[in-house]
């Protein structure tokens, strides 16, 4: 039983931590334990193209500008980013994606467009969720939806407070979590997990270093 | 509805333009003032802006960030199973939901399924947790708006529900209950007969709120049609919950996309009509009922089996992106994981309840009075650990 095999590993906590070494040295313990989830990975992992009349509709209408997918029995668009307003107020006003989940963004450091910018959307009459996906340079806006769903209002002002991503159009783009002045854009990348605006810090809090 | 006295200040409100005052600054009663972050009604430490006419709310602005933690940004340095504990202190009086949402989002990432055991006894204690968030809302609401005695009487028995988790795990409040695969801990003896004993116990005790409050002219006065938000609105502003229930919007995602073993069990979705503090209240109260009849069938049916998936010790899901949400006490608890095919997350993003339905404050105390801005705080049920994470 799995609750008999935890006593004889006291060390959870380190197994993951040197990752590449650690892994190889795990290697023959734990190869009874990998193998079982091992052929169960080709399984998901490709996104396959996703097919629906949805999508059939779409893509006669934009063509190469979309590309939709299905991930693991979840669906999303990857579309251009000049697409952008046009399909998300489609979605809501005609296939009733009415609920906007989350908006939110990644960033990929090496990639020439560095940002992808995802929405999670809702259908309440369908049940549905789709994701919509597009990729910007980094300095590039992108419109805002606030219009589209009012919820988007505070979603996108922590992508932009987050990844410095300006949302056009959007009433009130401001910091939301961090505090006005701070510098630097907390989940891109190429900033430090110890990093912070130490200006900011000596010159609000009176203290040398928030560390 | 539409003869209460609030829905007339509304109507007024309609006709004056914010932002440019017909009337010369000096004539209106305009008056800006501050409501925390370090006061008792806001729960934390949530700032909130008030532009006012008298005692009128004419606006808000609502300044958080104070608990900012970066917790997304420690998922992204730390393996899956390290960042496990850290999902307990978002909804830290919800801990076993968020850590239920997190290790369903990572197994859904990997293709793995917990087994049935390990959901079985997932449920119980996520219901247990609503429970007692819902006791802790109650308690600190009634306070908030001037009825003391329901917060002793829902800590009282809160208390129990503390005991089981403390028992099963060895914590009260951040439990990190489950790991990703099923269940570290086979439950304890007698755990059955503790749950079960803890059903009838706090079945009246619920009866014994309600009847302090339900039908108390106060507890009516300062609840009914107070930050009413309609299900149209509600909707836009991305609200879920019993905040959305409450609206008429009939929607639980334990029923429109099962999760852990709640298909297999009957239970209904309490929903209100008016959208106003008082029928989040009653939503509220019904949901606590409905959460002691899903851990009533879990705990006689829960199945004999293994309690952890076969997940290899090194957690390194396939690259790909994953969104998984739950119904938390507060709304919809989402994950979305992008990976990289290491063991560490290359992006990890919380869809925080609070956070979102916080946003709807402002048009749920738009001309109201200052007070029932207090009530309207409390009623959306924020915890600021989550609203900044």
């Amino acid at each position: 039983m799995a609750e008999e095999a935890k006593p004889p590993v006291p060390p959870p906590p380190p197994e993951g931590e040197k990752k590449p070494a650690a892994a190889e040295r795990a290697a023959p313990a734990s190869a009874e334990a990998a193998k079982p989830a091992a052929p169960a990975k080709p399984a998901g992992p490709v996104p396959v193209s996703w097919t629906s009349p949805l999508v059939e509709k779409y893509k006669g209408r934009y063509g190469s500008g979309l590309d939709a997918q299905t991930y693991l029995g979840q669906n999303y668009f990857a579309v251009d980013r000049s697409l952008i307003p046009d399909i998300l107020r489609l979605l809501r006003d005609e296939e009733q994606f009415d609920y906007c989940v989350d908006i939110t963004a990644v960033h990929y450091l090496q990639r020439e467009k560095q940002f992808d910018v995802v929405w999670i959307l809702y259908s309440f009459p369908r049940n549905q969720r789709v994701r919509v996906k597009t990729q910007i340079a980094d300095g590039a806006s992108i419109p805002s939806s606030v219009s589209i769903w009012a919820t988007a209002n505070w979603l996108e002002r922590e992508v932009y407070d987050m990844f410095g991503i300006p949302f056009d159009g959007h009433p009130d783009l401001k910091r939301i979590l961090l505090p006005d002045g701070w510098k630097g854009h907390p989940l891109r990348k190429d900033y430090g997990i110890l990093q912070q605006d130490n200006e900011w810090v000596q010159i609000n809090l009176g203290i040398e270093s928030g560390q | 509805m539409n003869d209460s006295p609030h829905d007339v200040s509304n109507r007024a409100l309609s006709n004056l333009d914010l932002e440019t005052p017909e009337k010369p600054y000096l004539d209106s009663n305009e008056l800006i003032i501050n409501m925390g972050p370090q006061h008792p009604a806001t729960h934390g430490v949530l700032r909130v802006i008030l532009k006012l006419d008298g005692e009128k709310v004419l606006g808000t602005e609502c300044v958080i960030g104070y608990l900012h933690r970066g917790v997304e940004k420690i998922a992204e340095n730390r393996t899956y199973t390290m960042f496990n504990p850290y999902v307990d202190r978002m909804d830290y009086v919800a801990a076993v939901s968020n850590g239920l949402g997190y290790c369903e989002a990572v197994e859904k990432l990997m293709n793995v399924e917990a087994p049935a055991r390990a959901k079985y006894i997932r449920v119980i204690l996520t219901e247990l947790n609503r429970i007692a968030s819902h006791q802790l809302w109650l308690g600190t609401h009634a306070l908030d708006i001037g009825a003391m005695t329901p917060l002793f009487y829902t800590f009282r028995d809160r208390e129990e529900i503390l005991k089981i988790f403390e028992k099963y795990c060895g914590a009260r409040l951040t439990t990190h209950a489950f790991r990703i695969g099923g269940c570290q801990y086979e439950t304890y003896a007698g755990f059955e007969k503790e749950v079960k004993n803890f059903l009838t116990f706090v079945a009246p005790k619920i009866d014994e709120y309600e009847e302090l409050l339900t039908t108390n002219r106060i507890w009516i006065e300062r609840t009914k049609n107070v930050g009413v938000i309609s299900a149209a609105d509600a909707i836009a502003l991305g609200v879920t919950g019993p905040v959305l229930r409450a609206s008429g919007v009939k929607w639980d995602l334990r029923k429109a996309q099962p999760y852990a073993a709640y298909s297999e069990f009957d239970f209904d979705i309490p929903t209100g009509t008016n959208g106003d503090t008082y029928d989040r209240y009653l939503v509220r109260m019904a949901e606590m009922r409905q959460s002691l009849r899903i851990i009533e069938q879990a705990v006689n049916r829960i199945p004999e089996g293994p309690i952890m998936a076969k997940v290899p010790k090194i957690i390194k899901p396939p690259v790909g992106e994953i969104y998984h949400s739950i119904e938390a006490p507060k709304g919809e608890l989402g994950y979305f994981i992008v990976s990289d095919g290491s063991t560490q997350p290359y992006r990890l993003r919380v869809r925080p309840p609070s956070f979102v339905n916080l946003q709807a404050l402002d048009t749920m105390v738009r001309g109201l009075l200052v007070a029932d801005v207090v009530a309207v705080i409390g009623t959306i049920d924020i915890v600021l650990g989550e609203v900044d994470r």
